[in-house]
Parts: structure tokens; C-alpha cells; sequence
């Protein structure tokens, strides 16, 4: 499937993700070169496969709800672009 | 002293001919020496290495600790070492302490090795060249106009330029092997589950596996041994215990049937690497080995499949860096979306934004089924080829990459002929199964890897196999022109 400039803007929004508008267009042509790659697995017919999550077949493993790390707001905020009272400060969001 | 072997450098260590402070000094020393021209390290720990050497020594003098109490090594800066920069070789994480340590470091830390600082990588591990990271590319010592290949890169340059005895790396489609075989040196990656993923930043979780990077198959056997295990705070971690890797190493390999799978001894394989593949088998027939031509005839698809459930899995993964509670963060947003598109708009690379939106892409409403899902049964498929397979063989033999290291910028525009340069490495990941490069000539000047692939947890065999190899030839005690001298 070829993908166009009108998708990549799309998918570029729908992953949050900023590009600039000169490289749309090789974005499109590299993605839909990718996606000819991609669809050579239409050469096989898998309708009676079951899909492979993990590749031990195996499910996840459940544990105990109990608490076992400590609180470390400091240490993790040492990270963060912007805080404010022990809190993650971000653009006004309701007005 | 930079060519001897894990064992020489510890019993080295335990005669008092050399303290674990002047081992490392001189690792430190050669990096300062040589990697200008390779950057391969991107972050120096040397003074908390020069404090942990001193307790190695301590530790040394009353006769306790094992084979790596001392030992220097480097750790790709995919690995979270709590206090030191993990920048995962982007820019969304350039300033990034990380709060805690991943496992397979710890486990290493707790086997008394010195980290001596963090190599250069593929960005987020995107790429089969090293040059998507954000700090540049790695150089590959054998020829500096070529490239390292990647992920695992500048692991691969550095023990490939004796500047450590070890590094760690990690595969999710090839990259401990790749470059292991670009540059010369001894890579595993173990069977999915063996090797903690808890503090090693994801990329594809179903597919990501940390491994060894040493010199020789013995070496890494070593490091394996250290760095795996099971581990409660990685839901995928496997439990059942690791076999004893150096038990097996010296065993017979009479008898063992090795399979060559006819689908990658084709035209798409550079005919001299092929020679020296097919030389590399008759060594291990020569010690007794029998060769037996198998096929895995759904392994053309594993690149397409990978390039579905890879960029799918990244895609979320990589969700979690949008500007907030750490990573970079754009100026002035002017509102929340604004913070999210230009935070990862500037601090993600181009290899890394194509996949989050191949990923994204595929995982849209109404293309499911089409891709992610089809994509998950071709795994199957590809995964039932080696089931059947392992039925008649022990191991699988073929080279490592289809050609020796390419030129930097050669492939650097071009992602789909970038993507192919894994061709025989990916399938592997998508059974999650283990497999090992282990240098076996060069072409050109440049080195050439043989891969091995085991059966589900049969990391003891390869090794093993790995080990018997490098008892018949010399190739991994090669060492690149110019590194040979002291610094």
C-alpha cells in the first residue's frame, strides 16, 4: 500500500509526533517503501494460525498486589523538564 | 596485557601482577587513547570506577569473589545505571540520570566487574550502522571509512579495539550478532527471558534480549553466566535456572549435527563470505561434526513480519517519552499537544520517528488485522520452521550478516536496504530463540562472523560449539591494525 502525504500527517498527529512539512514527502515515499517490504508476507495464506504474542508462548505472570517500592518523588523528579511542588508542571490545560 | 583472556586477566588479578586500579587505569588509558577516532564510549564513569576497583582489590586480597571480581567492562547506554547520563543514544534523553539500575547490570556490579563507562549505540537501538545515534556514529576499528554496524556498535568497536574485555548489548533483530561480525568479535544473545529487561529501555519488548560481547566464546560464557538469570521485576523473565555455561565448554563436539539452511546460502550472500562460512563449517566437521542441509522455508518472511511487530511494539513503547516527567522538553509550548509534537519532534531522530509512525500506522483502526495481526502468525509460521528444524540438528550454522561492514553513508538513506543487512539475523528474534557470532575470516580485510543458532535454552550448546571453534582457529585473537599498540 503507498502511503501519501495526507497519512503521514495523520499518523504523525495520531502518535504526537512533530515533522517538518519539507520532509513529509520522503517520509511517505520511505514508508510505502517499507510497507512493499511489508506486504510480501501476503504471499502466505496464515488464516488457520493462531498469532504469536510472545515467543514462549507463555501468558504474564501475576504477583501479589502489595507495595514494594518506596516513595521517591524527589530522586524521579531530578528528571523532569519542570515541577513545581513536587508536582510535573505542563501547559494550562483547562482554562 | 588488552589480548588475554577473562581467565588470564583474573588469575592475573589474584597473583598480585596486576591490581584491578591498574587494570583498569589501563582500559581508561586506552579508551583516552584510541576512541577519539572511534566513539565508541559516550560516557565516562572513571572516577566510580577507579572506587570500585578499589573494593575489587579488597575483595581480591581475602581470597574471595569469581572470575570477574576486577574485571573492566562497558555497558551499552541502553543499560539504566542509576547516577550516571543513560541516554540510550538520543536526544530526548541526552540529560537523562536514570534513577536505578537495570538488573543485568546489577547482577554484573554484584559479580564484582567495574564499569568503565557507556558505549555509543543506534538511537532507541533503531538501526544496523550506528549512525542514527545522536552523538555520531562508531567507527569500525578494522577500517574506519566502514561502520560498526548496530545496534550494539560501539560495544562491538570497543571490544573489537581491546579497549574493554567485555561489553554488554542487546539484540532485538540482530544487534549483538551484526556487529559482533562486522567487527570482529564474540557475541550472544540468549534465548528471550534469560537476560532481565528491567531497566533496559525498551524497543521491542517481545523481541529485546541483552547479552555478552567479549573476545572469545569462553569469555562470554562468563559474562552470560553473570548477567542472566530470573528476575521478579521483569514480567517476561524466564524461570528456570541457566545451565553451568563453562561445564560444557570443553566437550566433545563429535556427533553433533549442524544444519545449514538452504534458504540462506543463496545469491543474496556475498560468495566470499559464503567461503568462509562453508570453510568455517568443514572446521567443525573436521572435529567430528555432521552437516546436514535443513530448510526453514518461511524465513524469507521474517524482515517484513519484523518490520510490523517491531515499529508496532516501539510505538508504544516509546509513548511514554512526551516531554513530561523526564526527557527533553521543547521551549515555550503553547499547549499541551504543542508539548507532545515538538518535545518528540526534536528529541526523536528520523530512523526513530519513521518507526513510531510505521508502528502507528499499523496499528491503526482498520489495518489491525492486515498487518499486526498477520504479522503475528507469519511469527508462528517462522517459529514452527525452527521447531521442526531443531528436530534433526543441534545447531544452525550460516554467516551472520550477508556482507562485511559497509561504508558509512552507504545505506544511511536508504531504510529498506538498511532493514535487509538483517536478514539472517532476524528470524531468531521472532522465535526468541539463541544465537551467537563468532568471527571466522575476513574478506577484504574485514571480518567476517559465522552465526550459530540453538535450540530454546540451549545457550550451553552453542557456547559450547562457539568454544570447540575457537580451539581450531585463531580469527577472534585477531586484532585490529594500529590497536595492537600500547597506549
Amino acid at each position: 500500500m503507498s502511503i501519501q502525504s495526507e497519512d503521514v500527517l495523520k499518523i504523525a498527529h495520531l502518535a504526537r509526533l512533530g515533522i517538518e512539512p519539507e520532509q513529509v514527502e520522503s517520509y511517505a515515499s520511505d514508508l510505502s517503501n517499507i510497507m512493499v517490504l511489508v506486504e510480501q508476507m501476503n504471499q502466505v495464506d496464515t488464516s488457520d494460525i493462531e498469532p504469536m504474542a510472545h515467543p514462549l508462548d507463555q501468558s504474564q505472570r501475576l504477583r501479589a498486589d502489595v507495595v514494594l517500592e518506596t516513595n521517591q518523588r524527589d530522586v524521579l523528579q531530578e528528571n523532569a523538564p519542570a515541577i513545581e511542588d513536587g508536582l510535573f508542571l505542563v501547559p494550562r490545560v483547562i482554562d | 596485557m588488552y589480548n588475554k583472556s577473562l581467565k588470564e586477566l583474573s588469575a592475573s588479578l589474584r597473583s598480585k601482577e596486576v591490581s584491578s586500579v591498574e587494570l583498569s587505569q589501563y582500559f581508561l588509558a586506552r579508551i583516552k587513547h584510541f576512541d577519539g577516532e572511534l566513539n565508541s564510549v559516550i560516557t565516562s564513569n572513571e572516577e566510580v570506577a577507579l572506587s570500585t576497583a578499589q573494593q575489587a582489590d579488597k575483595i581480591i586480597a581475602s581470597g574471595e569473589g569469581g572470575l570477574l571480581t576486577g574485571i573492566p567492562l562497558l555497558h551499552k547506554d541502553i543499560f539504566c545505571t542509576q547516577g550516571l547520563r543513560t541516554s540510550c543514544g538520543s536526544k530526548m534523553l541526552d540529560n537523562f540520570v536514570a534513577p536505578y539500575t537495570a538488573t543485568a547490570v546489577n547482577k554484573l556490579e554484584l559479580a564484582g566487574a567495574v564499569m568503565l563507562g557507556k558505549t555509543n549505540m543506534d538511537e532507541f537501538a533503531m538501526g544496523s550502522s550506528n549512525e542514527t545515534s545522536f552523538y555520531g556514529g562508531v567507527k569500525n576499528p578494522w577500517d574506519l571509512e566502514t561502520v560498526p554496524g548496530g545496534s550494539s556498535g560501539g560495544s562491538a568497536a570497543a571490544v573489537a579495539a581491546r579497549l574493554a574485555p567485555l561489553a554488554s548489548g542487546t539484540d532485538t533483530g540482530g544487534s549483538i550478532r551484526q556487529p559482533a561480525a562486522f567487527c570482529g568479535i564474540t557475541g550472544i544473545k540468549p534465548t528471550y527471558g534469560r537476560v532481565s529487561r528491567y531497566g533496559m529501555i525498551a524497543f521491542a519488548s517481545s523481541l529485546d534480549q541483552g547479552g555478552a560481547m567479549a573476545k572469545s566464546a569462553e569469555d562470554a560464557a562468563i559474562m552470560l553466566q553473570a548477567m542472566s538469570g530470573f528476575d521478579e521485576k521483569d514480567s517476561t523473565s524466564v524461570d528456570k535456572p541457566m545451565d553451568d555455561l563453562l561445564a560444557g565448554l570443553g566437550d566433545s563436539i563429535k556427533g553433533l549435527r549442524v544444519g545449514l539452511p538452504k534458504e540462506f546460502f543463496t545469491e543474496e550472500l556475498d560468495v566470499d563470505i559464503r567461503e568462509k562460512v562453508e570453510a568455517a563449517v568443514d572446521a567443525l566437521k573436521s572435529a567430528g561434526a555432521i552437516i546436514k542441509e535443513i530448510s526453514l522455508p518461511n524465513i524469507n518472511l521474517s524482515v517484513p513480519a519484523y518490520y510490523v511487530v517491531a515499529p508496532a511494539e516501539c510505538s508504544a513503547n516509546l509513548s511514554r517519552f512526551d516531554g513530561v516527567r523526564f526527557g527533553h522538553r521543547c521551549e515555550s509550548p503553547k499547549d499541551l499537544e504543542d508539548l507532545y509534537k515538538r518535545s518528540r519532534g526534536e528529541g526523536f531522530g528520523n530512523e526513530v520517528k519513521r518507526r513510531v509512525m510505521m508502528g502507528a500506522y499499523v496499528l491503526s483502526a482498520g489495518y489491525y488485522d492486515a498487518y499486526y495481526k498477520k504479522a503475528q502468525q507469519v511469527r508462528r509460521l517462522i517459529k514452527q520452521d525452527f521447531v521442526d528444524a531443531f528436530k534433526e540438528v543441534d545447531v544452525i550454522a550460516s554467516a551472520t550478516a550477508p556482507s562485511v561492514a559497509f561504508t558509512s553513508g552507504e545505506k544511511k538513506d536508504d531504510p529498506v536496504s538498511m532493514y535487509l543487512s538483517d536478514i539472517f539475523t532476524i528470524g531468531v528474534n521472532l522465535a526468541g530463540l539463541p544465537a551467537m557470532s563468532v568471527p571466522c575470516g575476513f574478506v577484504d580485510k574485514k571480518p567476517v562472523g559465522m552465526q550459530l543458532i540453538g535450540n530454546y535454552f540451549e545457550e550451553s550448546r552453542l557456547l559450547n560449539v562457539g568454544h570447540q571453534y575457537q580451539q581450531l582457529t585463531d580469527w577472534h585473537l585477531a586484532v585490529p591494525t594500529g590497536y595492537e599498540q600500547e597506549a
